[in-house]
């Protein structure tokens, strides 16, 4: 048999060079892991130049179509492994300060990285599981990291069983599927819908999906896990968390119901109808009374799911494209807000209390600005990026004749902005209360940095983005 | 030489870059350099302006200067510049009231000037965005954007209550304007383009106008403000720095009268007709009701923010009452009415503040009872503040009588009635506004302070008269401003009148 390997390239360098950091890592005796880090981002930069090397413009089935290679999974992979070498460079310096700093941190994340990747190219229920499996387990474990605190371990002992039971669940409604189809290929799934009616077994399974994924991604009425985790969690790890596995989220959801189940549109639609209303009520409305950042920002992570579903809701190709500039974009400034927080921590000293950002505008201003940028892109203010996504995702409910829905994110975005405004009038207007400036080594700042202005750049100029996502469910 | 430039961007992006450039350059610690950069720049924006006033071509209802750049192709989004007669004075004013914030911020804002400086920069160029664009997304990021640096101006800057007033501020406008983003949307994709021609043509069912309407609606009566979504106005009027407050005052609230005109009366012609009934009877309250709520106050910065309020009834008045005209010389005169009212007030209103401003730095307090005979301390401020005084009187020779003059004229042929109560505010703006003065200006000496009161100086004099001869000329000759105006007028009343839903058959 001859398997040509080319097209797996960039996993299977990643896994090789994964596995032999941890190698490399366990004789290392470099007491600041400068070089595990040096090599980790390394390999990641070398997987990034590959996946776009061979970046595909078609799709193509592989490996007996376990195995997808399309224009969606190139963008996928592209800006999570972007997002990851950005992630570290706030991880880094967060758990020199602290007794995290292992080599097996960043293992983890380039473990992490690999079963997004897997993920994103899912052409099988299997291989979708597998590379979920990789990736949950992987921030099972980082969230653990921190063995003596207390919260850290709280949190990790929530996520991991929370975890488990949606994968569970998606274990289940998989089998369910596979029980009545025959089929464990997205491909295959589509074609018996076509010529099937879909029986109520396999409803169910949808439905035990559906659930599963609303786990994963902390929709209502499945948010519960997502504050205390987002808190508990070592601030680098929340940071990581909130953005690119987000992005590997939306391609499962994409691969399972937009290209699976597409047929049975009209069964999903209305549960995540409800989902979505309820996260943008519930996500914006419990944010308004968080004193805590991390809190806040955890509770405005489950009202953004929300309206990121708004595109899903729509179930077209337009919509699709909407939610993935949401993803992609909300996974940038998540990743900055939570960043920023590491940015202003003083040593050991976190930020938790917005009451300590305040006259942050004075003491520092650049950092002022670009933590500001970052909360008024949130709130979907322009020109920042935020609010390109809005208008998509808004654009993308009124295609399908949506209009309250559309209505009710709008009023909702009300709601937000006045939490996200809260903030900057912290950093802006209220008087310092210590002449402490921020001080920051060069990766923080460099890394605070890259995600202001990929928010305001990509605000000024959405055109090119716009056009790579819509470019991706061309063949919806 | 000029003719190749593309002007209209560069009214917008010489201030909004030349801000950020002052705030992270020179900066407080090289002070004079930001301050002479700053005047430079808006010197700079309003030549620009006033030489896009002379190239202007008046006997048409074309846009002019035209800039149409693809933006974001996948949303049929584009970059689009464009001015007409409705614009072009907006713009000039706009950036003459930037420039002259900026003169009196040289002495009057202590710390952290240059900051101050890139905002009103920033704020100008935004504003000039909002005039020009010809996309209505575009539109709709300038209306947002400016959002921000006012809200920094205010908080940062302002009074004891700041950060209540410019909270309340953001969110308020910010809940007005995201119903006209999603109007906007439905529109964009209907008519598959977001240019602002296609909407204005795009035909439209009776209930899709309705609520398109109400979306607009929202957006333009709070920014005016209207009775009864004003309440923001007060609140930031008082906590805003003086030159937050001309601004607010002079230019903001334009943007909702320039919205009416632009968006609601074209794109929605049958709703308007529907509910103009409606609006006429809110700004009657609103010059009758706010009228008499300016009279109760007895802090002069509430005083004129409610006297705005009252005068921006006349601007929806003007601008609503044409459905109820047949004489297309009354409906232009209405609207002619409407647009004066808003320079003029522009110009009055952006007086007052800054008189108010001139006191309150000498004296740190805009209670009434703190005041009393300024006369004798200063004699040459208290002259100009009568003539601002009485312009906001709308005494004939001033520019505030024209505007109101023409729209009572105008709904005297729809209906006497509402001609006999918007007249009222003859009666009312006199009192308010000369009570005002006599308690401030006349009397005995209140106090020691007073007594000691220096003159206006030579930058604050500056200001006033350029304001004050402007208000003059505009009284006198209002003509060259009015034939600006009048073919594009004429072109919005013609697409106003016409009804949209026979197109859809």
């Amino acid at each position: 048999m001859n398997i040509d390997l080319m097209p797996m390239l960039p996993e299977l360098f990643l896994l090789t060079a994964t596995c032999i950091l941890l190698l490399i890592d366990v004789f290392s005796k470099d007491f600041d892991r400068l070089q595990t880090y040096r090599l980790a981002q390394l390999s990641l930069l070398i997987t990034g130049v590959m996946v776009i090397a061979q970046f595909p413009d078609l799709q193509y089935h592989l490996y007996q179509r376990h195995f997808i290679l399309d224009p969606m999974a190139g963008i996928v992979k592209v800006s999570v492994i972007a997002l990851s070498m950005v992630g570290m460079m706030f991880a880094r310096p967060y758990i020199l300060q602290r007794p995290i700093l292992r080599g097996e941190y960043f293992i983890l994340h380039l473990f992490a990285v690999l079963g997004m990747m897997v993920l994103a190219g899912g052409g099988s229920l299997l291989t979708l599981y597998l590379g979920l499996e990789l990736l949950s387990l992987s921030l099972y474990a980082l969230v653990a990291m921190h063995r003596h605190s207390t919260l850290a371990s709280e949190a990790a002992v929530k996520y991991f069983v929370m975890g488990a039971i949606a994968s569970g669940f998606l274990l289940y409604g998989m089998s369910m599927v596979y029980g009545v189809t025959g089929k464990i290929h997205i491909t295959d799934i589509a074609l018996y819908l076509e010529t099937h009616q879909a029986s109520l077994t396999l409803r169910f399974g949808l439905v035990f999906m559906v659930v599963a994924m609303a786990f994963k991604f902390g929709a209502v009425p499945f948010q519960m896990w997502v504050p205390d985790v987002y808190h508990g969690a070592p601030t680098s790890v929340t940071a990581f968390i909130a953005s690119a596995p987000k992005i590997a989220a939306f391609a499962l959801v994409i691969r399972i119901l937009g290209y699976g189940f597409e047929q049975v549109l009209i069964d999903w639609q209305g549960m995540l109808i409800i989902m979505a209303t309820l996260s943008i009520v519930i996500g914006n409305l419990v944010a308004l009374a968080q004193d805590n950042i991390k809190r806040l920002l955890a509770y405005s992570a489950i009202a953004h799911v929300g309206y990121f579903l708004l595109g899903i809701i729509a179930g077209t190709g337009a919509g699709y494209s909407a939610s993935f500039f949401y993803i992609i974009t909300y996974a940038i400034m998540s990743l900055g807000g939570f960043g920023c927080l590491i940015y202003l921590a003083k040593g050991k000293q976190e930020v938790e209390l917005i009451s300590e950002l305040k006259g942050l505008g004075q003491r520092n201003p650049w950092g002022g600005l670009l933590i500001s940028f970052l909360f008024l892109s949130m709130a979907g203010i322009p020109p920042f990026v935020g609010f390109w996504a809005k208008l998509e995702v808004i654009r993308a409910v009124l295609d399908v004749d949506l209009v309250w829905l559309a209505v009710l994110a709008a009023v909702m975005s009300v709601v937000g902005l006045f939490y996200y405004l809260k903030v900057v009038k912290v950093i802006f207007f209220d008087a310092p209360e210590s002449e402490i400036k921020v001080k920051a080594e060069r990766g923080l700042r460099l890394a605070l940095g890259i995600t202001g202005v990929a928010v305001v750049a990509l605000g000024l100029f959405p055109a090119q983005l716009l056009e790579v996502c819509r470019q991706a469910f061309q063949y919806l | 030489m000029l003719e190749q430039l593309p002007i209209l961007s560069l009214l917008i992006w010489i201030p909004v870059i030349g801000g950020l450039v002052i705030m992270f350059g020179p900066g407080d610690r090289l002070l004079a350099v930001s301050q002479r950069l700053g005047l430079f720049l808006g010197i700079l924006t309003l030549f620009l302006s006033c030489w896009l006033g002379w190239a202007f071509a008046t006997d048409t209802a074309q846009m002019q200067f035209m800039e149409n750049n693809r933006w974001i192709p996948s949303l049929n989004i584009h970059y689009a510049l464009a001015i007409d007669g409705i614009s072009l004075p907006l713009i000039v004013l706009t950036s003459l009231i930037g420039l002259l914030v900026l003169i009196s911020a040289t002495a009057a804002i202590k710390k952290r000037q240059s900051q101050y400086f890139a905002a009103v920069l920033m704020l100008t160029g935004l504003m000039n965005g909002v005039f020009a664009a010809q996309d209505a997304i575009l539109f709709y990021v300038f209306w947002e954007a400016m959002l921000i640096p006012m809200f920094l101006l205010i908080g940062i800057w302002g009074g004891p209550n700041r950060v209540y007033a410019t909270v309340k501020f953001f969110l308020f406008t910010f809940f007005g304007s995201i119903f006209m983003l999603v109007a906007l949307i439905y529109m964009g994709r209907e008519a598959d383009s977001f240019a602002i021609y296609d909407l204005q043509n795009l035909p439209l069912s009776l209930t899709e106008q309705k609520w398109i309407f109400f979306a607009f609606l929202l957006a333009f009566a709070v920014k005016i403000p209207m009775f009864p979504v004003h309440t923001w106005l007060p609140d930031a009027h008082v906590e805003a720095p003086t030159g937050g407050s001309v601004i607010l005052a002079a230019i903001m609230l334009k943007m909702g009268g320039y919205g009416f005109l632009r968006f609601s009366l074209p794109v929605t012609p049958d709703a308007v007709a529907e509910y103009a009934y409606w609006i006429i009877l809110f700004s009657l309250i609103a010059i009758v009701y706010v009228g008499l709520v300016a009279l109760a106050q007895k802090d002069m910065k509430k005083l004129i923010a409610y006297s705005s309020i009252a005068h921006m009834g006349f601007v929806t008045l003007g601008t609503f009452i044409i459905v109820y005209l047949t004489a297309s010389q009354a409906q232009s005169m209405a609207l002619q009415g409407a647009m004066v009212q808003m320079i003029s007030h522009g110009l009055v209103s952006g007086a007052l503040f800054f008189s108010i401003g001139v006191l309150y730095d000498r004296m740190h307090s805009r209670e009434i009872a703190d005041y009393g005979g300024v006369v004798n301390s200063m004699p040459i401020f208290a002259s100009l503040l009568m003539l601002f005084i009485l312009a906001n009187a709308g005494l004939p020779g001033t520019s505030g009588f024209v505007g109101e003059f023409f729209v009572i004229i105008a709904s005297f042929q729809a209906d006497w009635r509402i001609a006999m109560v918007a007249a009222l505010t003859l009666i009312l703006a006199a009192a308010y506004s000369l009570w005002v003065y006599k308690r401030v200006i006349f009397g005995k000496t209140a106090s020691e302070a007073v007594a000691r009161l220096e003159d206006v100086t030579k930058r604050e004099r500056l200001v006033l008269f350029t304001l004050a001869i402007l208000i003059i000329a505009l009284g006198v000759y209002p003509q060259p401003l009015i034939e600006i105006m009048q073919p594009s007028l004429e072109k919005i009343i013609e697409s106003a009148t016409l009804t949209k839903i026979g197109g859809l058959g």
